[in-house]
């Protein structure tokens, strides 16, 4: 594993400054086991070096916050003493090495994160990016991820209710897996992963320890090259069947008050969960390795130290508490050993065969960790102003935007994700957010994620802002009241100042709209080095944001539009077609000028759709996003099996109004005697609103020339992935 | 009305059963672990979906030989009402209390979608409250659902007017498009579909509830 050239410090990732500090810290030479553990505590994956700084800039309080970044996920409050905890986290290095086994144990990962805090997960989602779909690679990837994701949350039954699929060049070398978690709880079973009680026993449960995934945190903190296949050992191998015992074994003790502390196993395995619980806790931990248990013979302390077997908890339990714990474990075949106690050392000691393999104190490996503010610049943007072709037929543009791989239907992929289990979800794949009922009240949660990279790489402000507004509308859409989301920023390599400086921008967008929007930051991940060869990934932050539906009795008759009724939008006319989809089918490169974002426009509107649906006004409800009004208004008359005929548009103005991406806008319909009702609230609100037309039969009518049956809009918009993917070449 | 319902290590579906017959037949099930040596008297025994054992070795195989399939079979034999559903299904032709297998999907993907099927016949235990020949949507989601049998039996089956219900269009792969089977005797029905998610119109169906009225039904008259 080390190269005859090579230094040891190097060969871990750790450079010459941060060799420097550790031996300064250590004050002697560290064994082999230490500097493993120095290796990965701080790589960039665990110890968030080149961004911790700038992720206390978000915007993470909020009166419906009852737990913030911090933790293992986020916790807010949805009343009737009942807590939602989520997060997003990226599987995307080890996605790209072993699609399969990579996004099933990034999903494996998140639900860990979920239930460790006490909460059943009731809901999957996830953001997933690829190069383009003629790249050779991507039909692979594609297939695999998508396989590992279903194979992992099917098995251990979890719905999974929404996400999006995106397809870009700049993924070609290093596609992307952001998978988010929800659960259920009460708002006095959430557990938390601050260890105490000098003594108390340190246990461990779940899998055997194997050499699988070893320095998977440090290939997690690294770009990639054509090499980067070798890196397939540091891969996970997850067993869902495992997680599902885990799961239920879990929830069960946590019944029980013996648990004071949990903690599962993830990049860094034992390492990272055993000095997180410790240093929460401001307390020691010594680990005796002869009690793991292990699943290969004559482990080392630096491969069990480092390993990254899946499906693994660690706890602190009251000692009058072991038995029943060990009772239960027994219950679900789940391995149950007391490995360590908590000690007031301070320090963290491995003992092995009698040697003490490590003994360092904890600070070094978090507080006192390396952290950069690497270099920023201020950019000068110099505006490509988009040139489109003149002469760009409707018909044929409708339908080759509904063809293209960022907008087309995406039900290939998400017939392969169990979205019925549990018997809650309560709307069909496809739509602007999941929503899953909670289970014996009245009230549903929404969930969708959501970013537009090509706005992000364009300009990150802009671009963070509109992830968040859009997946905000997406909420709205749904009926329900935004509460707060989790994010998954995914960026090239840090140390390059342009990048840096996107991210921190970035941060700032997301400040602002969560600020403006009462729509706080609860938890979320950060993913580097996402770049091959030097060619960095689009920026990407991706959001996953969570709503509240008091009372699932607004769904009643809405989310369907019905032939007579009239189609509204509210929000300005679309005008922006710089950085849109249509340039980037045509043009297949988009400029740089993405949409702007007016916050306050963003709530205001956001606010009345919400009251329009809660007042049952409206029959349906789309947010206008990625290709503009005609996308949003074609979506929903194929899923309805309807047809739409618009309202006369000038000539001049029909390219930019049926394809601008103007931002704060949604696609209602209203049926009749309604009409009035909604006219006048919106009036007295102030909003920009307009008739664009009706809903018809079975036909998509423009202008009196243009005419689109409802087969033809569905065949452009279903048929591209199946006809790749099902290509055998 | 005494159900059990019988969950294996993997079993997911166990609670969403369990809430079905709670909600539909207003009774609450016992749940048992595999691990207990009998089943206790019962009227209806449900094996509910998920993936036991991991699927590991072929789907349903390890939970058909579980030491609780005896007393299964037993019952089965002795005329008690029992479903396996989706993953159920598997076990039971596993076991051999139905005939045929369970093979991977056609298109080798999960598929997880609200299908169309038609119920061949109305009058069994499980689908009185159903209409011969109707038309009903109830969700599918499932690996392993492409049913197969040699000629001769599938013969049988159809002679003896075995089939529950069928896909309304091709979905797996399964022969002449069966989704439930009963065994000769009517007692023992075999389903991919999950009528326990069809119990609530609000999910989008409860076209799934008649098989749990039906079964209540019987018990009722």
């Amino acid at each position: 594993m080390i190269g005859k050239s090579m230094d040891i410090y190097e060969s871990h990732s750790i450079n010459r400054e941060e060799k420097e500090l550790l031996l300064n810290y250590m004050g002697r030479d560290p064994s082999h086991t230490e500097i493993g553990i120095f290796s990965v505590m701080w790589s960039e994956h665990c110890s968030y070096k080149s961004s911790r700084h700038w992720l206390k800039k978000l915007h993470t309080k909020g009166k419906q916050v009852i737990q913030g970044p911090g933790e293992n996920a986020g916790v807010i409050d949805i009343g009737d003493n009942q807590a939602i905890i989520f997060k997003m986290e990226s599987h995307n290095h080890p996605s790209f090495i072993e699609p399969y086994q990579g996004a099933a144990t990034g999903v494996g990962g998140i639900m860990r994160d979920i239930f460790t805090m006490g909460a059943r997960p009731i809901a999957l989602l996830n953001s997933i990016r690829f190069g383009e779909l003629a790249h050779s690679k991507t039909k692979f990837l594609l297939s695999g991820v998508v396989s590992g994701i279903g194979g992992y949350g099917n098995c251990v039954g979890i719905p999974t209710v929404a996400g999006e699929t995106g397809f870009d060049s700049s993924y070609n070398g290093n596609n992307l897996v952001n998978a988010m978690c929800v659960g259920l709880t009460t708002r006095d079973k959430i557990f938390y992963s601050k260890a105490s009680g000098i003594g108390n026993p340190v246990v461990y449960v779940g899998a055997k320890t194997g050499r699988d995934g070893i320095h998977g945190a440090t290939m997690a903190s690294g770009e990639f090259d054509d090499e980067s296949d070798k890196n397939r050992p540091t891969v996970q191998v997850g067993d869902p069947y495992a997680e599902k015992l885990l799961l239920e074994a879990c929830l069960e003790l946590m019944q029980k008050d013996a648990i004071i502390s949990i903690q599962d196993m993830g990049a860094a395995g034992l390492t990272s969960s055993s000095v997180e619980m410790a240093d929460k806790g401001r307390v020691g931990i010594e680990l005796n390795l002869d009690n793991i248990p292990t699943r290969q013979e004559n482990l080392t302390a630096y491969e069990m130290m480092l390993s990254e077997s899946q499906e693994r908890m660690l706890m602190v339990l009251k000692p009058e508490k072991t038995d029943i714990a060990k009772e239960v474990f027994k219950k679900w075949d789940v391995d149950f050993a007391i490995v360590g106690k908590i000690t007031e050392t301070n320090n963290i000691v491995v003992l092995h065969n009698g040697m003490i393999e490590a003994d360092i104190p904890i600070k070094f490996l978090t507080d006192n960790a390396p952290i950069y503010k690497r270099e920023t610049i201020s950019k000068n943007k110099q505006d490509q102003k988009n040139q489109l072709s003149s002469d760009i037929k409707i018909k044929e543009a409708i339908l080759r935007v509904l063809n293209s791989a960022n907008i087309c239907s995406k039900k290939w992929i998400w017939e392969q994700y169990d979205r019925t289990i549990m018997a809650n979800t309560l709307n069909e794949a496809g739509e602007d957010a999941g929503i899953v009922r909670i289970e014996n009240t009245e009230k549903a949660i929404a969930m969708s994620c959501d970013v537009t990279p090509r706005y992000c790489d364009a300009d990150a402000k802009k671009g963070a802002m509109q992830a968040v507004s859009e997946c905000w509308r997406n909420i709205i859409s749904m009926g329900a009241k935004p509460l707060a989301i989790t994010n998954c920023l995914n960026f090239g390599n840090p140390e390059k100042p342009e990048i840096m400086t996107d991210f921190v921008e970035t941060i700032n967008g997301i400040r602002d709209a969560s600020i403006v929007l009462d729509f706080p930051v609860v938890s979320g991940n950060v993913s580097l080095y996402n770049e091959t060869n030097g060619h960095p990934i689009k920026n990407t932050p991706t959001i996953g944001g969570v709503g509240l539906i008091k009372n699932i009795g607004i769904l009643e008759d809405f989310g369907s539009a019905n032939v007579g009724d009239s189609i509204y939008m509210i929000g300005k006319k679309g005008s922006h077609l710089d950085c849109s989809t249509l340039e980037e089918v045509y043009n297949n490169t988009s400029s740089n000028n993405p949409p702007e974002v007016d916050l306050n426009q963003e709530k205001i509107n956001g606010n009345c759709v919400l009251e329009l649906i809660q007042e049952k006004i409206i029959s349906s409800c789309h947010d206008i996003s990625d290709g503009g009004m005609i996308v949003a208004l074609c979506e929903l008359i194929i899923k309805d099996e309807i047809g739409a005929t618009l309202n006369k548009i000038a000539e001049d103005q029909l390219i930019r109004q049926l394809f601008g991406e103007d931002q704060s806008r949604y696609i209602i319909t209203i049926k009749p005697r309604f009409v009035s009702a909604f006219e006048n609230k919106i009036k007295k609100n102030g909003i920009d609103y307009e008739l664009i037309g009706n809903i018809t039969s079975s036909q998509l009518k423009i202008n009196d020339g243009i005419i689109i049956s409802n087969s033809e809009l569905k065949n452009s918009y279903e048929s591209l992935i199946p006809s790749i993917m099902s290509n055998k070449e | 009305m005494d159900v059990t319902i019988i969950r294996f290590p993997g079993t997911n579906c166990d609670l969403d059963t369990a809430n079905a017959v709670k909600k539909v037949i207003g009774i609450n099930p016992n749940i048992i672990s595999c691990k207990e040596s009998n089943i206790p008297k019962s009227d209806l025994i449900i094996i509910p979906g998920g993936f036991s054992y991991g699927d590991y070795l072929r789907s349903g195989a390890i939970a058909a030989r579980e030491p609780i399939m005896d007393d299964l079979e037993l019952k089965g034999n002795q005329g008690v009402y029992i479903i396996g559903i989706c993953n159920g299904f598997q076990i039971l032709t596993e076991r051999k209390l139905l005939p045929g297998s369970l093979l991977k999907n056609s298109s080798l993907k999960f598929i997880s979608k609200n299908i169309k099927l038609k119920v061949d016949r109305n009058d069994t235990f499980f689908t009185s409250k159903y209409k011969t020949n109707e038309i009903v949507k109830i969700p599918i989601a499932h690996h392993d659902g492409n049913f197969f049998v040699d000629r001769k039996t599938l013969n049988s089956i159809e002679d003896n007017n075995q089939v529950a219900l069928r896909y309304m269009e091709p979905i797996n792969g399964s022969l002449n498009d069966i989704a439930g089977l009963y065994n000769k005797d009517l007692n023992i029905l075999g389903l991919m579909p999950h009528p326990e998610r069809a119990i609530d119109m609000k999910t989008g169906t409860n076209d799934g509830s008649k098989i749990f009225e039906s079964a209540l039904n019987f018990f009722a008259t």
